[in-house]
């Protein structure tokens, strides 16, 4: 039953800065963070510890009251040395200071055998009280899974397209035994299929393909195919009622990790990347930790972004931020916070481009890696330009109807256009070609949100 | 360099919040953004980076793919002149004179049009956007070499008023701007638009022979006269100026019309433009072509009257059909806006400008009602091609 599946629709960026496969070796992170922003739709988190207090990888720090019984713990041992809260007390992150030696919450373990007999019920006790329930994510938008949910189908994509993204390959190494754990235990969630997307295009490590109690597909063509939602439009596609889950590998192996180890084990490896570090590499930490020790003297220039994530879907941190929940790559590129002289009409084969309008020669260059800095190249204007969000959008959707219906907030229409079927990543690229400069993704969660709770 | 961007940054507090001009602030962010490219970055949340791609830069291309018939307009006018005078003239004589004819009516264009942008930005608060850039090219090419300046004038102000700003700015208007302008002309002063107006004479008078007929009028003439068309065609001009009216010179465009419309070679050059910068939809411009060719073919096949029968080739390169499908019929903002949507609408545009042509004698000139009429229909393709999309999605779904 698996599928193969060719896109031809969207568009590769072709950035500088690839980390090279290798892992350095570097001391780890003083501080951590876990940052509740990472995850869509957590409306009224509530701190379970205060600063000061010590806690191991593992403990509960926070929960939603919306979604009581999901727990949010830390991912390293250590004391917590500050709750940062934003404009109206927001909750931004809470951040641990770390021990040398990680101590671990003891969770119950597990053998092979023991894990295919175990009930759904036990599975989901675990999952909630461990922390590792919030690597599911539900679709419609986006948000954490709910426990009380039998979903349709759970969705993993096992390749990553966004641009410099890291080699999953390199990511995951080793943690074949991890990974089988991981999916025998969600395959009791659901009376679907667990589809598992690999990357047709290039040679697909072992951990995936022999991968058991999944059905492999194959995805090829530029960015978004690696995007899980447009993997879900193609195999099996979110109708109004369906519920379905995500879930990235990362996640997957650390649900079967806590499953046979009994830890939380938030370790992963991390790519640093972008046309302005020095030597791009991989770098082994835990989620949420501080990027200070992995750029410091490794940065060509000094008017840089430091991005958590990709240049798409990212988050601008400072060069002390910590990393957000899901990402696991770090991009450093320059800022464009400078005036360019008849910037708009000059011809040009460095700008990158998907556009090929008067001057833009960028085509020309082939497989050239691109530098291109954060400037917005442009100023907002009216919806006039069409058929180009169209070609990035491998997706029977109508991507600018779709975003004037939510802009009138018309909800009918929003349903009728297929809004379940996305979330903002799925529509980065047309932010990124919009010659209009619109904020397509905040405008899509806009949707999402005006779906979701009104 | 520096210099330049400094005073830039010494009067810009004043347009700010606060300033003394402050309501004017979009004059100023218009004129600065059109010297650089301003500094402005991504926000902390979503892209990262941006395609270098603008309006600005989308418009321009547009531009540049009417010069062509820009010089070759400004040339046309000057060799049309001289041809109905009679007299012999340098190439330098024929430009010169079509110069001063048209570079004014392009001043005019876009001085007013420009002048009422701003007005209205600054009434209303807005950003002044880049369309009016081709809007204001647009507008003198599809003009009479010899229209009173006044009128372009006041054409230009009421399509910007009333085809664009009424209906909320660049990106909002129903109708093609350039194109409504022409029509309020059309309607508001018919005589001065129509009969022969088609060559600049000045104070010359015209040879023997010269009646100001264009093809489209030779055209409209057969339905009563009974005559062939290629043939009145062929036999027009004989004397002072043989073969005026051969299917090269038509396809050449060394004919009388408006400005910029007359060459279908030039349109061709400017749809190339547009279709490698993949600035213009090639769909409908292949669906305008496509639709009138057919469509002549269709006429010739019931063959009732002389109209009828001409080849349908020559609906092609007379009148603005080129023009118009290159330049109108591609308007992003006034045409389907969807894929499948773009094909039905650049068809349609071409059969009913065969159709107003052949059986409209009071209107000849087809393609500009046919857009207009389509610019109103668009929406509603684009609703039955948006619908169709929608029921796709409900068809799979269970609940």
């Amino acid at each position: 039953m698996s599928k193969s599946i060719k896109l031809k629709k969207g568009f590769d960026i072709n950035l500088a800065g690839k980390a090279e496969k290798k892992i350095a070796e570097i001391d780890q992170p003083e501080t951590f963070a876990y940052k509740p922003t990472s995850f869509q739709g957590i409306l009224r988190p509530k701190v379970v510890v205060d600063e000061g207090d010590n806690v191991k990888a593992g403990t509960p720090i926070l929960f939603d009251k919306k979604n009581d019984k999901v727990q949010h713990v830390a991912p390293v041992s250590g004391e917590i040395v500050e709750i940062r809260r934003g404009e109206k007390r927001k909750l931004l992150e809470v951040v641990i200071l770390a021990d040398k030696k990680i101590e671990y919450v003891e969770h119950k373990k597990f053998s092979v055998s023991e894990i295919n007999n175990l009930s759904t019920e036990e599975a989901k006790t675990q999952l909630l009280e461990s922390g590792t329930w919030v690597n599911l994510v539900q679709r419609p938008y986006g948000v954490v899974a709910d426990p009380e949910d039998s979903p349709k189908a759970i969705h993993i994509s096992a390749f990553d397209s966004h641009p410099l993204a890291p080699e999953y390959d390199l990511l995951f190494k080793g943690q074949d035994q991890y990974f089988q754990a991981g999916i025998d235990i969600l395959k009791k969630f659901t009376d679907g299929v667990i589809h598992l997307n690999i990357d047709g295009a290039s040679e697909v490590s072992q951990l995936f393909s022999h991968a058991k109690n999944v059905q492999l597909n194959k995805f090829s063509g530029p960015h978004p195919a690696g995007n899980v939602g447009v993997q879900i439009h193609h195999l099996d596609p979110i109708n109004k009622g369906d519920v379905v889950w995500t879930i990235n590998p990362h996640g997957v192996i650390q649900i079967g990790k806590l499953f046979i180890e009994g830890i939380y084990d938030a370790s992963k490896m991390v790519a640093l990347t972008g046309s302005e570090v020095k030597n791009p590499q991989y770098y082994k930490t835990f989620t949420g930790a501080s990027i200070k020790k992995m750029v410091a003297n490794n940065i060509a220039s000094d008017n840089v972004r430091y991005i958590s994530g990709n240049v798409l879907t990212g988050e601008k941190i400072a060069n002390d931020g910590h990393l957000g929940y899901f990402d696991h790559h770090v991009t450093v590129i320059p800022e464009g916070d400078y005036y360019e002289l008849f910037g708009w009409i000059k011809p040009t084969t460095k700008s990158l481009s998907f556009h090929r309008a008067f001057g833009l020669l960028s085509f020309l260059n082939g497989n050239k890696e691109f530098v291109v800095d954060t400037n917005t190249k442009g100023e907002p204007r009216a919806f006039v330009q069409t058929g180009t969000f169209e070609k990035v959008m491998p997706m029977d959707i109508l991507p600018t109807f779709l975003l004037k219906a939510i802009l009138a907030e018309d909800f009918d229409e929003m349903e009728a256009l297929g809004i379940y079927e996305i979330i903002e990543e799925d529509m980065a690229l047309c932010e990124f070609v919009d010659v209009s400069k619109h904020d397509v993704q905040e405008i899509v969660r806009e949707g999402l949100d005006l779906m979701q709770y009104s | 360099m520096k210099f330049l961007r400094d005073q830039l940054d010494k009067v810009k507090p004043h347009f700010e919040k606060g300033g003394k001009w402050e309501k004017f602030y979009f004059i100023y962010e218009a004129h600065d953004t059109l010297l650089f490219a301003p500094n402005h970055t991504t926000k902390a949340t979503g892209v990262q980076i941006r395609d270098a791609v603008d309006m600005k830069r989308m418009m321009m291309t547009v531009i540049i793919a009417m010069i062509p018939c820009l010089l070759f307009g400004i040339y046309n006018v000057g060799y049309q002149h001289f041809l109905a005078l009679g007299q012999e003239a340098a190439l330098v004589d024929m430009l010169l004179i079509g110069a001063i004819q048209v570079i004014p009516i392009v001043v005019v264009s876009y001085g007013v049009g420009l002048g009422t942008e701003f007005a209205i930005a600054t009434i209303r608060q807005h950003p002044i956007n880049e369309g009016y850039l081709v809007t204001g090219m647009l507008i003198p090419l599809v003009m009479p070499p010899d229209i009173p300046l006044w009128q372009v004038a006041l054409a230009t102000i009421f399509a910007v008023v009333i085809a664009k700003e009424a209906f909320g700015g660049t990106g909002m208007n129903v109708l093609n701007v350039a194109l409504t302008a022409r029509a309020f002309l059309y309607f508001a002063y018919p005589s001065q638009i129509s009969g022969d107006v088609w060559t600049y004479l000045g104070d010359g008078t015209a040879v023997s022979g010269y009646t100001g007929a264009t093809p489209l009028s030779i055209g409209a003439n057969s339905l009563t006269t009974g005559e062939n068309v290629v043939a009145s065609m062929g036999s027009y001009g004989a004397g002072w100026a043989d073969g005026l009216f051969s299917f090269s010179n038509l396809f050449f465009g060394f004919m009388p019309g408006c400005i910029g419309e007359t060459s279908t070679l030039m349109c061709l050059i400017g749809a190339a433009i547009l279709i490698i910068t993949g600035v213009g939809s090639w769909k409908i411009i292949v669906g305008v072509f496509g639709g009138a060719y057919l469509m002549g073919l269709g006429m010739n096949a019931i063959g009732l009257n002389e109209f009828m029968l001409m080849p349908a080739q020559y609906h092609l390169v007379i009148g603005g059909l080129a023009f118009g499908a290159v330049y109108m019929a591609t308007d992003p903002v006034s045409a389907s806006q969807t894929e499948t949507g773009k094909w039905i609408y650049g068809i349609l545009i071409g059969v009913l400008t065969v159709v107003i042509r052949v059986f409209n004698p009071a209107y000849p000139e087809g393609i500009m009602l046919a857009i207009l009429f389509m610019n109103v229909f668009a929406p509603l393709i684009d609703y039955y091609v948006v619908n169709a999309n929608k029921k796709r999605r409900l068809q799979r779904a269970t609940v």
